[in-house]
């Protein structure tokens, strides 16, 4: 809920301003400051097993942009990426090369679930004896948009919606590694 | 070569063929046990169908049919559509693998999905399916895993793991 309300306004930089004569000093803690820097730079993995991949493809180039939001780069290896954009069905014999990408991927790591198959296996072939009901059931996602396939619009708000959650110290990811450094 | 000639050429080879007309192209329904040499026939002198572009299978759940699609390079308006019924119990047909090379993979996809074994085919595998899948869950709620049997796109196929049976 909390969440939610916040998109509609993206907060500020976190942290008090004390003006000095000179200049001034900021007050904050490091990890808002640290999960605002990498909330403002994401670099998605150039994966797409389907038709959402083409939507992916024009939110990437001109006329939407995502890079305007700091997800200036796809990246062909997930040894590079920050966010895996599952554009796509899954099927049976995908799931262990998502696992895998997912595992290659750096941490901190964030998952978004673009379209109805990524979700749920899809509004086509779902009762079939090939298709994965779900990305979720392989790894972890962190934002879901529903669609088939979302507009690039859609797009964009899921990973405003993910820049958000990030600030928040809320991402899936996030949660795990506070888990296992208290 | 017309309809007419193909006819004409087709039954003094195998006199038990039949055909239809009613689509696009010339349908000829021959005896699984024919169609081999069949085939031989048509690749070489005088119609010289060198491209198989589609091979296929249908269920009708009372048989399988085979369904061949071929043309001739030299004549690309030429176009013929051979069938062969199967038992569907015991589904084996003469590989065509060494006269059309691309029919190997095709012919690997048919048996994956549909169990038709292929005679003197040099590599029968499955194509892109895993060899070993799970096919149904016992009374302790472990998965069966099992290969025979598996073939998704007949009709009767049932998955109870990946499936809801409507």
């Amino acid at each position: 809920m909390e969440l939610n309300e916040n998109i509609a306004g993206n907060p500020p930089f976190p942290g008090i301003i004390h003006e000095t004569p000179g200049g001034g000093i900021v007050v904050s803690t490091f990890d808002s400051v640290i999960n605002w820097a990498r909330s403002n730079s994401l670099w998605p993995l150039s994966f797409a097993t389907s038709c959402c991949g083409i939507e992916m493809m024009s939110t990437a180039s001109a006329k939407y942009d995502f890079s305007r939001f700091g997800f200036e780069v796809a990246r062909a290896s997930p040894r590079q990426a920050d966010v895996i954009i599952i554009a796509g069905t899954i099927v049976n014999k995908m799931a262990p090369v998502l696992k895998r990408l997912y595992d290659q991927m750096a941490d901190p790591k964030y998952v978004i679930a673009m379209g109805a198959c990524a979700i749920s296996g899809g509004p086509f072939f779902y009762n079939t004896y090939s298709v994965v009901k779900g990305a979720d059931h392989v790894i972890p996602v962190d934002v879901y948009i529903p669609g088939c396939p979302p507009r690039p619009e859609a797009l964009l708000h899921s990973l405003i919606s993910l820049q958000e959650k990030i600030k928040m110290g809320m991402t899936r990811d996030q949660i795990r590694q506070e888990f296992k450094t208290s | 070569m017309t309809n007419e000639a193909i006819k004409e050429y087709i039954t003094a080879k195998a006199p038990t063929a039949t055909y239809d007309e009613t689509g696009e192209w010339l349908n000829i329904l021959v005896e699984s046990t024919h169609f081999k040499s069949l085939a031989t026939i048509l690749n070489g002198q005088p119609m010289q169908m060198n491209f198989l572009f589609c091979l296929t299978c249908v269920d009708y759940t009372t048989h399988l049919t085979m369904v061949y699609h071929m043309t001739a390079t030299k004549d690309r308006n030429m176009n013929i559509v051979i069938k062969t019924n199967l038992d569907r119990a015991n589904p084996i047909i003469e590989t065509v693998s060494d006269i059309w090379r691309t029919a190997e993979f095709h012919e690997r996809e048919v048996f994956e999905m549909f169990g038709v074994q292929f005679a003197n085919h040099p590599d029968l595998r499955r194509l892109i399916l895993e060899e070993e899948t799970a096919i149904a869950v016992d009374e302790t709620k472990e998965a069966v895993v099992e290969t025979k049997g598996y073939w998704p796109l007949r009709k009767d196929f049932e998955d109870p793991i990946n499936m809801i049976k409507l």
